[in-house]
């Protein structure tokens, strides 16, 4: 039984359990404390100092973010003494900050902005000790680091230590020099990092930045001789709208696709058919891994691990370079539509593939590296010219003039505009999985997946690590092998979590024969690439969304889309066959920890 | 000499039989040395002047069964050379005050936090630290006690950074509480001394809390170790009585042109002329970790702070906002005050700073940069401005 405890915030009574922090004390009854480094999904640091509120008997103010609501407590969070403290602070901030807002790609969506505008600091009230000299590092093909914008609150630091145990930036040296950096202060492009962004969408200010495309994408849109194709990622329709007016979770689609068009893109595609062939070829891949361990009795490595999310792709590498042999070799579905845009599609329309510039919509920050990656050129071309993030996208929508909100609704344009509400669900943690599983319970025993209305609960959730046990019974004769058994499956996202999976494949006790891993929390909902904020209670909405898009799709499994059908038919001939080998199967590399 | 009373407690001699003191302590119960320790009235040695019975009386009660003793080494006050001193010649008083407390609160485990630039003492204090396992083992006595090497970080003097710093990781503050009595090193119950104080609650396990007692005053119990350095002909280490007025003092150790005294290092307070007959040494006045500092009229009290504030600039440890960017503002605001590039009354502006800075920051470093801002600043205004 948790102890409940008796306090007065700005003269409310309430009663909350003891350890609760003043802050989400004071939350509960509707007094807002500006804060800065706090973020709900981090640990509670405590070094901004914003969030300070006074307490009764007490001479020094405290961080209600790190202190716990004790008995008895008197709380006042509006007094002329935290007032001036928090302007004080404020201005402190200001003072060591690069104040060029105009300029600032956060400019408007800042959170030191928006308290200095609160508080209505002034700014001749300190002198500047802004650093001199500092060098943006744009050495990252996904992530630029501008130090004379970081407020020094540490939530990328946390992003990357707890969310993500990858700790590419860390805190250098100590007193006035103190700042975010790297080991041994390499540039971003030369340590372990795996570019998924979440410490740009954890950032409160233009310290850190995707590295930004569109410039060279209006200008290949402006040049008559490129035909420019997008392809948009499923969870980018569910999070646009937050960057134009709408609240989160609604689905926006339609007007997305008529915007794209209307900014002057040649073909509006749509990735989820490339989701769509993922699992066809994952979901054979896997049936062939194993009819291999389980008929044939040969070796091969299981359980497999999907391949869509490059920030975890290059994780592994980094991490587990000896247990590559576990990942699915099929492209991130991206990647394999740059690869047919420039082939399959070339020949489609009648286009030179040289003259193709190929985009990406991606709620991604990793795919900016992927698309670099050099092996990522299968169609004679680099594949994916440019990964443009939602936000990036929102911008270009913005920079167009288009009155977003009143426009109609648009269809994908064809070819690879087709597909399933299979693919849709990718854009959620346990999607792969659920869009997998659809496929693959159906080739092996005949009938689709016992759940109602196809939706395979046990695998959807915002819980790090999840699992479920599929039996198959009643099998087709090809797969009479697999008769009664019981296929164990995990899904985790967030790179902690990974790491969780990984060990156990590690020390030889994972119990699992499929796993699903994204790097990010929440899946792509909540990728590196996605509007800021992001948390739980945003993911939870961006999640209802993708599934509210699933069950309205006519077509629910990736296998039955006429688009994908006829791929093979004319193009592919079979899955993981030649041609599939050569255009949407990859290879890893193993990378060092330093 | 007659208002000063020179004491010689801490440096006294060792008992002729090594660890005797610890042994026939052994043989009390953990309750009856706690007892003893908070009759005692002892207050910690650092500075900050927590009563240590009731440190440890709080850590014995938490009912985690792993407990640690930390001995704050790490002797980063400017100013301030007295442990070293305690460590170079009676090394075995603060093992056995370690190991007292080991014994009084449940630990089995001690860590010593040595300063890094302490290094050279590391051969002597490894040597004595064999002849204490080997007494321990004899007396039964289950705690071991490590030494752990600071890197030259001021910060890590601060007892929850001294802990990160102890784990591994880098030294910077906790959010506080818990405190250390509940959390401490490795988010164990833990308490955490000074070197002084460990020594102390040796003598008095020897002496006894009553003959103690007969030194210093009530608020300030017992002698301290001062180490005086400045302008003075005596500089150096001395163990006074607690509760003499600054006046006595400086009739003792000044050069007969006493300005201003810092009592209590970079992070104390800057105490003038004036206010010499009025100013006790000890908790009821001007506490001191041990660190006095005199100044005579040939020193610039600017130069003093601008001193102070270079030292806090670069020894912040950077985490919080109003000590990384305010000792920066300080610093960058005097010089602009001196060099008429702000008006003087910027300075009003910067002691409302200070105070910010006093009531609003993570830990004791940022909350103590006020201390000898404003009693600079405030008692020596004109020499600021022109």
């Amino acid at each position: 039984m948790a102890e409940i405890v008796k306090i007065n915030i700005d003269g409310i009574a309430l009663e909350v359990t003891k350890g609760t922090s003043i802050l989400d004390a004071a939350k509960s009854v509707n007094v807002k404390i500006p804060t800065l480094c706090y973020h709900e999904d981090l640990c509670v640091a405590g070094n901004c100092r914003v969030c300070v509120v006074e307490v009764e008997g007490r001479k020094n103010l405290v961080a209600s973010c790190a202190a716990p609501a004790e008995q008895g407590m008197v709380i006042k969070t509006t007094t002329p003494k935290v007032r001036r403290a928090r302007t004080d602070i404020i201005s402190l901030l200001v003072s060591e900050h690069n104040t060029q807002c105009t300029t600032c790609y956060r400019s408007t969506n800042c959170e030191l902005q928006s308290l200095a505008a609160e508080y209505n600091v002034d700014s001749e009230r300190y002198l500047s000790v802004l650093k001199p000299n500092i060098q943006v590092d744009k050495s990252s093909y996904s992530i630029e680091k501008d130090d004379s914008k970081c407020v020094r609150c540490q939530r990328c630091v946390r992003t990357c230590a707890e969310l993500q145990h990858v700790n590419a930036i860390t805190v250098a040296h100590k007193g006035r020099d103190m700042k975010i950096s790297t080991f041994m202060e390499l540039p971003m492009n030369e340590v372990v990092c795996v570019n998924c962004g979440q410490c740009v969408t954890h950032c409160p200010t233009g310290a850190l930045t995707e590295r930004r495309y569109y410039h060279e994408i209006w200008e290949a849109i402006g040049d008559p001789d490129k035909h420019v194709v997008i392809n948009t990622a499923p969870s980018v329709r569910v999070a646009l709208g937050e960057m134009l007016g709408y609240p989160v979770g609604t689905r926006v689609t339609g007007k997305m696709v008529t915007a794209l068009k209307k900014i002057g893109f040649d073909s509006v595609l749509d990735t989820d058919f490339t989701a769509d062939l993922t699992i066809i070829e994952e979901g054979h891949e896997f049936l062939q891994r194993v009819t291999k361990a389980l008929k044939h009795k040969e070796k091969v490595a299981l359980p497999m691990i999907t391949s869509c999310s490059p920030g975890w792709v290059k994780f592994i590498e980094h991490m587990y370079p000896d247990h590559l042999d576990h990942l699915s070799p099929c492209k991130s579905p991206h990647q394999m539509f740059g690869a047919l845009t420039k082939t399959f599609y070339a020949q489609k329309i009648g286009v030179d593939p040289s003259k193709i510039v190929s985009v990406a919509a991606m709620p991604c920050a990793a795919k900016k590296f992927e698309a670099n990656r050099p092996e990522m050129k299968s169609s004679g071309y680099q594949d994916v010219d440019a990964g443009l993030t939602t936000r990036e996208i929102g911008q270009m929508i913005k920079q167009s003039g288009l009155d977003f909100v009143n426009l109609p609704d648009s269809n994908y344009d064809s070819y690879m505009g087709e597909s399933s509400g299979a693919a849709v669900i990718f854009g959620a943690t346990g999607g792969v999985m659920e869009a997998a599983l659809r496929t693959v319970y159906e080739v092996v025993t005949g009938r689709e997946v016992p759940f109602k209305n196809l939706a395979i609960t046990p695998v959807r959730g915002l819980e790090g690590i999840k699992e479920a046990t599929i039996k198959l019974e009643n099998v087709v004769p090809e797969y009479s092998f697999l008769e009664g058994a019981e296929v164990k499956v995990a899904i985790a996202h967030g790179l902690k979590n990974a790491r969780v999976i990984m060990d156990q494949i590690k020390n030889g006790t994972s119990p699992y024969l499929f796993i699903e891993i994204m790097a990010c929390p929440g899946g792509c909902i909540g990728g590196g690439g996605q509007p800021i904020p992001t948390n739980d209670e945003i993911r939870k909405k961006r999640i209802a969304a993708i599934y509210a898009e699933d069950e309205g799709m006519p077509i629910r499994k990736s296998h039955e889309v006429p688009e994908i059908k006829k791929i093979y038919e004319t193009y592919l001939e079979k899955p993981l066959g030649h041609k599939s080998h050569e255009l949407l199967h990859t290879h890893y590399k193993k990378r060092n920890r330093y | 000499m007659e208002n000063l009373k020179r004491v010689d407690l801490i440096f006294g001699a060792y008992t002729n039989e090594k660890y005797k003191v610890l042994e026939s302590t052994l043989k009390k119960s953990s309750e009856q040395i706690i007892t003893e320790m908070i009759n005692s009235g002892l207050k910690g040695r650092g500075g900050a002047g927590f009563l240590t019975g009731l440190k440890w009386k709080f850590t014995a009660q938490e009912s985690e069964p792993t407990k640690y003793v930390v001995c704050n080494a790490d002797e980063g006050e400017p100013g301030t050379f007295k442990d070293r001193e305690i460590l170079t010649k009676v090394p075995r008083k603060v093992f056995s005050g370690m190991a007292i407390c080991g014994k009084a609160i449940g630990a089995k485990k001690g860590y010593m936090y040595l300063r890094g630039e302490y290094q050279y003492l590391l051969p002597d204090l490894m040597a004595e630290l064999d002849v204490y396992h080997e007494h321990a083992k004899r007396f039964n006595h289950d705690f071991t006690i490590e030494i752990r090497m600071g890197s030259g970080a001021y910060i890590c003097g601060e007892e929850s950074a001294l802990f990160e710093s102890i784990e591994g990781k880098r030294g910077e503050p906790r959010n506080k509480p818990p405190y250390p009595t509940v959390s401490g090193v490795f988010s164990k119950p833990t308490v955490i001394n000074n070197v002084e104080t460990f020594v102390n609650a040796v003598m008095i396990m020897k002496y006894g809390a009553e003959e103690f007692k007969k030194l210093g005053t009530s608020d300030s119990r017992g002698s301290k170790v001062f180490s005086i350095s400045g302008d003075t002909p005596k500089a150096g280490i001395h163990e006074l009585e607690l509760g003499m007025t600054l006046a006595d003092f400086v009739a003792e150790f000044g050069d007969g042109d006493t300005k201003a005294v810092q009592v209590g290092g970079a992070s104390g307070f800057c105490v003038p002329r004036k206010k010499f007959n009025e100013t006790i040494i000890g908790f009821e006045g001007v506490p001191t970790g041990g660190s006095m500092m005199l100044f005579n009229s040939s020193r610039s009290m600017y130069n003093v702070l601008h001193n102070y504030l270079d030292f806090f600039e670069e020894e912040s440890c950077g985490q919080c906002t109003p000590c990384r960017v305010g000792c920066q503002q300080l610093l960058k605001g005097i010089h602009a005050v001196k060099k008429g590039e702000k008006p003087s009354s910027y300075l009003n502006q910067l002691l409302q700073l200070s105070d910010t800075m006093k009531i609003t920051a993570k830990c004791g470093l940022g909350q103590s940069v006020a201390n000898s801002f404003s009693s600079i600043v405030e008692n020596f205004k004109e020499e600021m401005i022109y």
